[in-house]
């Protein structure tokens, strides 16, 4: 995997976020560098849900960062509306980045446990937003309202007096208050109970149709993320393997490592088949020294003497189904 | 603590039982507080098969599972209720007894391979520390049987990860290792809590491969403890799900997945995205949150967030039961798929209750049963 390429990109003018060849590094000891995000490139349409789904390690969190500018990536360009991002500096980039907003993974360290809940959410208001605090109030109260929080009791109460559940839904409400463009969702719902899950993620479904949101979705869950998502990206060790519609990307992958990782998800049916050949391997190579070519081949069965030279580019297997493998599964299959 | 009761019924009929709890308890002591962890469970084990315990946070489950093993031990901690490892009563049993059993008879597998080893102690010593107390082996012997035992769960280089320390391991690696420690004197009983939580999806289904073969080779009986309905639906012979302290529903793997009887099973199930269903289907969240454990209702603990509920199951706790299916039990007053759970639900409909409405949705949706 690991593929480069740009064939995968639209250029119908509903895209709203464009990212072209992402590359995030870190330094880290000895001169040596951590190859976070390597390249990636992907769209997201106006009113679109797109899913970045990928183990720990493979850049899915650190991609949702860059798109914030939090830290700017190495290089490549991130466009919003428009709007080249990495171009823009200082309280440019702080008045852009109302339009991008982010929800984070710990619902109850992310709020900050001093404060009310009014103030949270009043928080970015206080920077961006209308300085009326009679509009100020309707907002919070409209906001709260539509993430199922009482405003009332919110005007004295503090994160500790509320669920994670509830705490996801303020942070969700603080992000809404800004009225953004896009929301990246970073592992939302990854620390919440299955019950209290499927609240937020309903909740997010009814704040999508309600606002007309565009979001990108972060997660390590296969069925979360094919639930909410309009499109799939698989990602591996910084590289964007395959990239299609979810339904179709889960009824017929074609990268090996997207069939892995649906084969891999255990379903609850007591039915499903198992395989349980498998035993070893299976740890993700060291960022620091990523392997040449395809970046997934030394995981891979079907992995050749290509693989290790070449880096796959990607290409189109099906309608809007975009791989980067020298050896696709489907086409593979067609033979 | 160690109030004596004699399960006969429950061993009756069951030679095969391993482990048999019955009515355990165990209550935390907080303040002015009593907080039921676990209220009342009884289960039996049976020798080589998997009992799959599932539950939410708070539902009680690894408290149980560690007041079988007898390591919830802190003052404030009151377990009463019998648990009979075979034959031998192990509530209020002496610490020396325990530590006997640990190990060379039932052994464990947490949930977190980062913290659940000593860091500043070599692998190799670690996986060894049991056998060395249990079976009195020499220094030299210890090794070679360390080499075995990471070769047993598919540790690559064995030879050269005996010098590794924790930290240079990664964590499906640290939990083959966890998995090495538990299997090493050969116990009959391994309890797994949440064993694959912490690792990413490929790595839990090898571990999950790398369990399953191990029980089979060793005829050893398991106890997989997970919130994760999917992780025991295909490794699990047997399952309890457990709400607030209480088994709710108990039976049979492919019975409790087709047949489920419980509402509390029946809308966890519903509320879990799969890979199966197509994009953006409308997930039946459960309403509201689990209840204080310090304060639970008097009736059923399911009854404010159950679609079915109606005042008997408010006033009344329900007992948990068997149906024509002697093994499969459910706690329920209205239980799914009856005619007084249908009506229940439909005047539930008509009275406007969410959660009953969502529920009248998807059972059209799914096709009546379940």
């Amino acid at each position: 995997m690991a593929g480069s390429g740009k064939a995968h990109l639209r250029s119908s003018e509903d895209v709203i976020l464009r990212v072209e060849d992402l590359v995030v590094e870190f330094p880290a000891r000895k001169g040596q560098v951590v190859h976070a995000v390597s390249g990636i490139s992907f769209d997201v349409a106006r009113g679109e849900t797109l899913g970045l789904v990928g183990e720990s390690g493979c850049g899915k969190s650190t991609t949702g960062r860059a798109l914030l500018q939090l830290p700017p990536p190495t290089s490549g360009t991130v466009t919003l509306d428009g709007d080249e991002l990495t171009s823009l500096e200082g309280k440019a980039m702080m008045r852009r980045r109302t339009d991008i907003q982010m929800i984070f993974q710990d619902p109850i360290s992310s709020l900050n446990p001093r404060r009310t809940i009014s103030k949270i959410v009043a928080e970015p208001l206080d920077v961006w937003g209308p300085k009326d605090e009679a509009e100020q109030q309707r907002l919070i109260s409209d906001i709260l309202d539509a993430v199922g929080i009482d405003p009332e009791s919110a005007a004295y109460k503090r994160p500790h007096e509320y669920s994670g559940g509830q705490c996801q839904r303020i942070s969700i409400a603080r992000a809404l208050v800004m009225e953004p463009k896009v929301i990246i969702c970073d592992e939302p719902v990854s620390a919440l109970d299955v019950s209290v899950q499927a609240q937020i993620l309903n909740m997010l479904e009814d704040l999508k149709a309600k606002y007309g949101l565009t979001l990108v979705f972060i997660a390590h869950d296969l069925a979360v993320v094919k639930n909410i998502s309009d499109r799939v990206a698989v990602m591996y060790l910084g590289k964007i393997c395959e990239i299609g519609e979810s339904d179709e990307l889960y009824a017929s992958p074609a990268h090996p490592y997207t069939k892995l990782l649906i084969e891999s998800h255990p379903e609850p049916d007591p039915h499903a088949e198992v395989d349980e050949s498998v035993v070893v391997g299976g740890d993700i190579p060291s960022p620091l020294d990523p392997p040449s070519g395809c970046r997934f081949r030394t995981r891979c069965e079907f992995a050749d003497a290509t693989c290790s030279t070449d880096e796959p580019q990607m290409r189109e297997v099906g309608p809007a189904h975009f791989v980067a493998c020298h050896h696709p599964l489907r086409l593979a299959q067609s033979h | 603590m160690g109030v004596e009761v004699l399960s006969t019924d429950a061993m009756s009929g069951a030679s095969d039982a391993l482990l048999t709890v019955t009515d355990l308890r165990t209550h935390f002591h907080v303040g002015e507080h009593v907080v039921k962890a676990v209220d009342g469970v009884s289960l039996t084990v049976h020798k080589g098969k998997t009992l799959g315990i599932v539950g939410e946070s708070g539902s009680g489950k690894t408290v149980l599972s560690r007041s079988i093993m007898g390591i919830n031990t802190a003052p404030n901690i009151e377990t009463s209720g019998s648990v009979t490892y075979n034959g031998t009563e192990l509530v209020g049993s002496s610490r020396s007894t325990m530590r006997k059993l640990w190990g060379a008879e039932m052994s464990m597998v947490f949930q977190d391979p980062m913290t659940s080893l000593n860091p500043v102690v070599k692998v190799g010593r670690q996986v060894t520390e049991h056998l060395r107390s249990h079976q009195g082996v020499s220094k030299s012997e210890a090794r070679q049987a360390a080499i075995e035992l990471l070769k047993w769960v598919r540790i690559p280089e064995p030879e050269k990860r005996l010098e590794n320390y924790p930290h240079q391991m990664s964590g499906g690696m640290r939990q083959r290792v966890c998995i090495a420690i538990a299997l090493a004197c050969g116990p009959k009983l391994l309890f797994a809590d949440e064993p694959t939580t912490a690792l990413d999806v490929t790595v839990q289904h090898q571990i999950l491969n790398l369990l399953s073969q191990q029980q089979r080779e060793r005829d050893m009986a398991m106890v997989l403890v997970t919130h994760d309905l999917g992780v025991v639906a295909t490794r699990t012979d047997e399952i309890a799900v457990m709400y607030a302290g209480r088994v709710v529903e108990q039976a049979s793997t492919s019975t409790l997945f087709d047949d489920m009887r419980h509402p509390y099973t029946q809308s966890l199930f519903w509320s879990i995205p799969k890979t199966s269903e197509p994009k953006h289907t409308r997930l039946s969240a459960i309403v509201g949150r689990p209840p204080n454990l310090a304060a639970l209702p008097p009736g059923c603990s399911f009854a404010a967030r159950c679609p079915y509920a109606q005042d008997v199951c408010r006033e009344q706790a329900p007992e948990l039961q068997p149906t024509e299916d002697p093994s499969h039990l459910f706690a329920c007053h209205l239980p799914v798929g009856s005619d007084e759970g249908r009506r229940a639900l439909e005047v539930n409909v008509q009275l406007g209750l969410p959660q009953a409405k969502s529920a009248a949705l998807r059972a059209t949706v799914a096709g009546g049963g379940r």
